[in-house]
């Protein structure tokens, strides 16, 4: 199972040189770090190598190490349907968090990456429609966040949550159409 | 304005059209829950479509970073309300990769056996709501029929029709019921003959076959750059089931076949989940036929509950490390895991960061429903607004498991 | 003639016979939230059947009579369902389904309103996760019981449709 773990790194050390850090293989996936500002790169070098050929993103998330620094960190999780591998990616960064988007290599990146800027507020740059995703428009804080309260904060609907400023309320269904921002990448 | 539009209707004094937005949902009872689509309409035609989901938004990953393991399973459960046995397999085995550990094997028939269940009745309703969304009111009735037969076998295994909690790390709760092996053995029997009825109520109907054939047209390479899984992609021809190619439990023991089919439409969709039944009671008939006696819990007094009580009656140290297990829950080693099943509805992963302590430092569910409800936006495009309704109810999204 | 007149006239007080007319025909919304929305459609279907009752789903708001609130409800659905309850013809009334939307069950989070009492009015409680659908069944029969009792002339119970 181990075997290709040499393959990956050489390829990528062909291209990259010494800034992808391998992280080691563990329960079947390869693990590596990398620069946030090569992801894209590199995610597109791994779609389209011929002996590699990373082309399905299964997930994209987000990972916050408070009170450590650099505080958060984002992960992609790639699978390649030819040679069923699967590959870790993971991207430190700092605060604010910015990181290049991907969604110019898979489309599928879209929903990942708003569902990341939403739990996390980490901004992911160049995407086309970085708009929030579970939470409603004008929702303040990001709720996945270590600081942010489980229980979010006291209003009428909820009695447990913490003190604080109480949260906004979200609009009814037919007034937040949004104007801007088409989601939809082909016609 | 599309193509078509433009074709149908002369150039001269053409009447001015406007698009126009159109709310379907949240409330809409074809949206399979809380879904709302905002679409831009063309008349008939749909210009666009934005889902907007977040309307079941629970906060399950936070919730679970406050849960130990064990009560993480509860909330397993709810993100895939209609096959919660393989939601808690998912995760059990997430854990079970981190602690190094693996169950014993009558346990994993158990597992594998009660995640085909699963995989039956989520596929059955998806059978019986699809032709219901298309105005077909009486699949649903006898799909419903053949699901109940499930839930009464899921409660006979567990106490719950649904949400069954059954799986724990290192094994399941407990063993099978006396008198359970006859009532499966039952089902499977009627079963094959119950799935022939739907094709031939189906497969012969002609509003049916215009009202899916043809429509929601996915490729392989659209479906896997939209990140589609599951029965959604097998149907546009890519051959990936991750119970064949990276086998979990004794997958790798077990003769199925995977079904694919070349077409990508609805109905393709349609297909592939009606022949997965089959499969699936093929596989369950194995698993009754391979099943053997022995533990169904690993034995690992840190992890598990001893089975035998009077262990814990009668020495100090078992008692305080039952009450410890209960109390505290039990730790887990630092590190990473991200591990997928092939779930009922397509790729099913948990990524566990694990810090050394009884709760995960982070959990995330890589839900299949989330991204294949995203594969909207590459289908929709110039259809009619009602086979929208086809094309949504063939992804067969699951909304508790796109919002967590 | 005496038994002409006793045979097909029948007195009553047009408060029973109103509340016989309502309680006998509960139409709720087809308004699936959640995992409880599963169990209501299996008390729809073939086994439970719940039209026996005369409990039968209508797709609007505006045609129906009770809500069944099964699942949980987030902040964001919250205005939605409010909405829904406006839009519901009086007499109207409210089945809270399952411990979420009873007091929002094990998802304490920042996302889930904690029952659905604390913006509609809740009639019938159905305690379970979810519950079965013979406790829905019951939770039928208790709102018709409820109904039974109430008197549509005498105002009392009026009130509490009035939005608050």
């Amino acid at each position: 199972m181990n075997v290709e773990t040499p393959l990956i790194r050489t390829l990528m050390a062909e291209r990259f040189g010494e800034a992808i850090e391998e992280l080691g293989f563990s329960h079947g996936v390869h693990a590596f770090a990398a620069p946030p500002d090569m992801i894209v790169d590199l995610c597109r070098f791994l779609k389209e190598d011929p002996a590699l050929q990373f082309d399905f993103l299964s997930d994209i998330c987000g990972v916050d190490h408070y009170p450590e620094m650099p505080r958060y960190e984002a992960v992609y999780h790639l699978f390649s349907l030819p040679n069923k591998w699967r590959v870790r990616i993971k991207c430190r960064l700092g605060d604010p968090p910015r990181v290049p988007s991907v969604t110019g290599v898979w489309r599928t990146a879209n929903w990942h990456e708003r569902e990341t800027w939403d739990m996390y507020g980490i901004r992911f740059e160049g995407h086309p429609d970085l708009r929030r995703i579970y939470m409603w428009e004008g929702f303040e804080g990001f709720p996945q966040r270590k600081d942010f309260p489980l229980r979010g904060y006291k209003d009428k609907l909820n009695p447990f949550g913490a003190e604080g400023s109480p949260p906004t309320q979200p609009d009814l269904a037919t007034k937040d159409i949004p104007q801007g921002g088409r989601s939809t990448p082909r016609t | 304005m599309t193509e078509v539009t433009e074709l149908s209707w002369p150039e001269t004094d053409a009447p001015r059209t406007r698009e126009v937005l159109l709310n379907l949902g949240p409330q809409h009872p074809s949206t399979h829950g809380v879904l709302r689509l905002v679409l831009e309409l063309d008349g008939e035609y749909v210009e666009r479509v934005d889902p907007h989901i977040g309307y079941l938004h629970r906060g399950t990953e936070k919730l679970a970073e406050s849960f130990t393991y064990t009560q993480i399973f509860p909330l397993t459960d709810r993100l895939d309300y209609l096959c919660p046995p393989s939601n808690n397999l998912a995760f059990a085995l997430a854990v079970e990769k981190l602690l190094g550990i693996q169950a014993p094997i009558r346990a994993q028939y158990i597992r594998v056996m009660m995640a085909e269940l699963a995989r039956i009745s989520g596929h059955l309703l998806i059978t019986g709501a699809l032709p219901m969304d298309l105005g077909a009111m009486t699949a649903l009735l006898y799909a419903m029929r053949e699901r109940e037969m499930i839930m009464d076998l899921l409660e006979m295994i567990s106490g719950a029709r649904m949400h069954t909690s059954f799986c724990r790390v290192g094994g399941v709760r407990e063993d099978l019921p006396d008198g359970f092996f006859p009532k499966i053995r039952e089902f499977c029997d009627i079963f094959p003959n119950r799935i022939r009825d739907y094709e031939r109520l189906l497969d012969s109907n002609r509003v049916f076959l215009k009202r899916t054939q043809g429509i929601g047209v996915i490729s392989a390479e659209d479906g896997i750059d939209l990140g589609l899984s599951g029965p959604n992609l097998r149907a546009s021809g890519v051959d990936w089931d991750i119970r064949r190619d990276e086998p979990y439990e004794i997958y790798d023991r077990l003769d199925f076949d995977v079904i694919t089919s070349q077409e990508g439409d609805c109905y393709a969709r349609w297909r592939c989940r009606v022949e997965e039944m089959r499969e699936s009671v093929r596989i369950i008939e194995q698993c009754l036929d391979q099943m053997p006696d022995g533990p169904f819990q690993i034995d690992m007094p840190t992890i598990a509950f001893p089975t035998d009580k009077d262990r814990v009656h009668c020495s100090m140290e078992a008692l305080i490390q039952h009450f410890d297990l209960s109390a505290y829950g039990f730790k887990v080693p630092k590190g990473e895991v991200y591990s997928a099943i092939e779930a009922p509805k397509g790729e099913l992963g948990f990524y566990i960061v694990s810090d050394g302590s009884p709760k995960p430092f982070r959990m995330k569910v890589r839900s299949p429903s989330f991204v294949n409800l995203q594969a909207l936006f590459g289908v929709a495009n110039a259809h009619y607004l009602a086979d929208m309704i086809a094309v949504l109810g063939s992804l067969d999204p699951v909304m508790a498991e796109v919002d967590k | 003639m005496n038994n002409a007149i006793r045979d097909s006239v029948l007195f009553t007080t047009a408060d029973s016979l109103i509340s016989w007319s309502r309680r006998s025909a509960l139409w709720p919304e087809t308004f699936g939230i959640a995992c409880c929305a599963i169990e209501m459609i299996s008390a729809g279907c073939a086994r439970y059947d719940l039209d026996r009752f005369g409990v039968v789903f209508r797709p609007s708001p505006r045609q129906s009579d009770v809500m069944i609130i099964a699942g949980t409800i987030t902040r964001k659905f919250a205005p939605v369902v409010r909405r829904l309850y406006d839009q519901m013809p009086e007499p109207r009334w409210v089945i809270a389904m399952g411990t979420c939307a009873i007091s929002g069950g094990v998802y304490n989070t920042y996302a889930v309103v904690q029952g659905a009492e604390t913006f509609v009015p809740v009639d019938v409680h159905v305690p379970g996760c979810p519950p079965r659908p013979e406790a829905l069944m019951h939770g039928f029969l208790l709102l018709q019981e409820k109904i039974k009792k109430s008197r549509a002339l005498a105002g009392a119970s009026l009130d509490r449709v009035a939005a608050p």
